[in-house]
């Protein structure tokens, strides 16, 4: 090739002949950075995966059991190993975190988007973003000193832990989080959209419903999935507010244990190395990154789908 | 409401709306609708209004000397402090900085300057990237509990291990906001350096960084406020609620005010709420005063091309 271009005569080659291997060894140490996310996933994995099959191959466990089984009393003498209670519990904080961030995360992604002047909008924005800088420690002393205490205890008959209050205050954790993604998706929709439907006589709010939120569809989904994925992940919260003991229940007024708590409290009990209560933890922790990759999965692609169609 | 609101969020501001639907804004549907809208955001920052109300006024009382000056104890709650977990904190940030800037700022500068985006390990690791930045923080404590803390580097929870471990839980955070920071460098730059006879990497270090630092520190500093705030990495690893001496070296045991807040706050007596009230709102100081460092470095340096 290089022959060929000489022969001819129309010019020399900018390249440099020499290599600069400077500036390739340079280039290998950015891209060994950039590995390094890589190897924390491996690790993450590699972490988890030793200790989870050598739980599965203790006598007492099987995984069918671990699946189906009821009662979950690992750190107990008489131990089970049915994760369902933490589970159920997971599901239900979750359920109740999502109740409250999906609605309230979305109406004020539509204000921020729709409604609020320039000016409004910078101020009320950064307020909100200041909830999710607030440690989620912060978010659990609240729940169990502040929220069950002075309201929900005087609203209902409720006891000192419950997956409500737990719930509850993941909930508003979780607002900031659906609200920018949400807002994000709608800021992505075509101008061009708003004044087709502005010029068939569509009111402010017609617009905001039935034009801008379905066209921003994809985005908001992929917000409630993070938010989903968010709240299953989250520890100190439950940890503090939510009690410590396995409870096979989906009444949020009753205390239960999700996945993240037993992990922390099994964690911080000293377990041996190579226990079965030290490899339990992992276990439920493969179980727990399975759900959250899945489900951050789905929302990357969501949030592709939107970035494809208007960008 | 003017018809300037409608159009800031479009991508082509000159073309203005010709109706904006304000005229039917008076309609008791409408103003409904936007009274729900305003509840909405309005539910959040009174919840933020009453939390830190709360902890202020709860934990007034406690804000003293005391509290820096003693050591935790389970006993004495009227006197306890927290030195060592704020000392603590402090190491804690400064390993975490030290180990996850480098690295973070290093694998932007490749992924923004030399990545080929159609090979396929390059697209992998921004899928990567953006998963682990949704990866719960407790499966980074696990990961550090299995490898670090135990296992294969067996270190115990010291400093350095709880430094690895906060620093690959917000590297994606840094290294998706140092990316933007260099993104929003524009070409001709690059252009002219190169045109001048600067190699890719002396325009890199010269043009490209110099230029983005502003957009970098700011990310950088919002990302390690969140780890300073982490507790549940850090419980897993074994880090101690009640440790009364503080740290010499990146290989001492220690504890942090996440922590130790956790440890005072499950415990039902009054005295321990107003204790980790007080530390919560030292917590929320360094954050506080993190957050203004990083939106004062943002409004000061940062240049729009």
């Amino acid at each position: 090739m290089s022959t060929a271009t000489n022969t001819t005569g129309a010019g020399v080659s900018l390249r440099r002949s020499q290599p600069r291997y400077g500036e390739r060894a340079i280039e290998a140490v950015l891209f060994l950075a950039a590995l390094i996310s890589i190897l924390t996933t491996i690790g993450i994995v590699v972490a988890i995966i030793g200790p989870t099959i050598d739980f599965f191959q203790e006598p007492a466990v099987s995984l069918w059991d671990f699946l189906t089984g009821t009662e979950w009393t690992v750190l107990f003498a008489d131990q089970n190993f049915g994760v369902l209670p933490l589970v159920t519990a997971t599901l239900t904080t979750t359920v109740i975190a999502l109740l409250v961030a999906i609605p309230i995360g979305l109406g004020a992604a539509i204000y921020l988007a729709e409604y609020a002047s320039p000016r409004a909008r910078k101020v009320l924005k950064p307020i909100l973003e200041v909830l999710a800088g607030i440690p989620t420690v912060v978010y659990g002393f609240f729940a169990l000193a502040f929220i069950t205490p002075q309201i929900l205890q005087r609203l209902i008959d409720i006891g000192t832990f419950s997956m409500l209050s737990a719930g509850l205050v993941m909930g508003i954790m979780i607002v900031p989080t659906v609200a920018s993604l949400s807002e994000d998706a709608m800021t992505a929709v075509p101008q061009s959209l708003r004044d087709g439907a502005y010029a068939l006589g569509s009111t402010k709010m017609h617009v905001a419903t039935r034009v801008v939120v379905p066209a921003a569809i994809s985005g908001i989904v992929a917000a409630f999935v993070l938010g989903f994925s968010r709240a299953i992940g989250e520890t100190m919260i439950v940890v503090l507010a939510a009690g410590s003991s396995p409870n096979l229940t989906l009444n949020p007024l009753e205390p239960a244990q999700t996945m993240t708590a037993f992990i922390a409290q099994a964690a911080s009990g000293d377990q041996p190395t190579g226990s079965i209560g030290y490899e339990s933890l992992f276990a439920v922790a493969a179980l727990l990154f399975v759900i959250t990759v899945v489900m951050n999965y789905i929302s990357i692609r969501l949030v592709r789908r939107y970035r494809e169609e208007y960008e | 409401m003017t018809a300037t609101d409608l159009i800031h969020v479009g991508p082509a501001p000159e073309q203005k709306p010709v109706f904006t639907g304000r005229g039917h804004d008076r309609s008791p549907k409408e103003r409904g609708f936007r009274a729900l809208l305003v509840a909405c955001l309005a539910i959040g920052i009174v919840f933020l209004v009453v939390l830190l109300a709360y902890v202020l006024i709860e934990g007034w009382p406690r804000l003293d000397g005391a509290l820096f000056g003693n050591q935790a104890s389970q006993l004495r709650p009227a006197t306890a402090g927290a030195q060592a977990a704020i000392l603590g904190t402090l190491w804690l940030m400064a390993g975490t900085a030290l180990i996850s800037l480098p690295i973070g700022v290093l694998a932007a500068v490749y992924l923004e300057e030399y990545a080929d985006r159609d090979k396929w390990y390059n697209r992998l690791i921004e899928l990567n990237i953006q998963n682990l930045a949704a990866v719960p923080s407790v499966v980074y404590g696990i990961l550090g509990l299995g490898l670090i803390v135990r296992g294969p580097l067996s270190l115990g929870p010291v400093l350095i291990a709880g430094a690895i471990i906060l620093a690959l839980l917000i590297l994606p955070v840094i290294i998706i906001s140092s990316r933007e920071a260099i993104r929003a460098v524009p070409d001709s730059l690059r252009d002219g350096s190169l045109a001048l006879g600067a190699t890719r990497w002396q325009t890199i270090w010269r043009t490209v960084l110099p230029n983005s630092i502003p957009g970098i520190a700011t990310g950088s500093i919002l990302a390690l406020s969140r780890a300073i705030g982490e507790a549940a990495p850090l419980i897993i690893i074994g880090v101690a609620g009640f440790l009364t001496f503080n740290p010499a070296s990146m290989f001492d045991r220690f504890t942090a005010l996440p922590i130790q807040i956790y440890s005072y706050a499950s415990r039902p007596q009054e005295a321990f709420i107003v204790l980790s009230s007080a530390l919560i709102v030292v917590l929320l100081l360094i954050l506080l005063v993190m957050n203004s460092v990083a939106i004062y470095i943002r409004n000061k340096y940062q240049r729009r091309w």
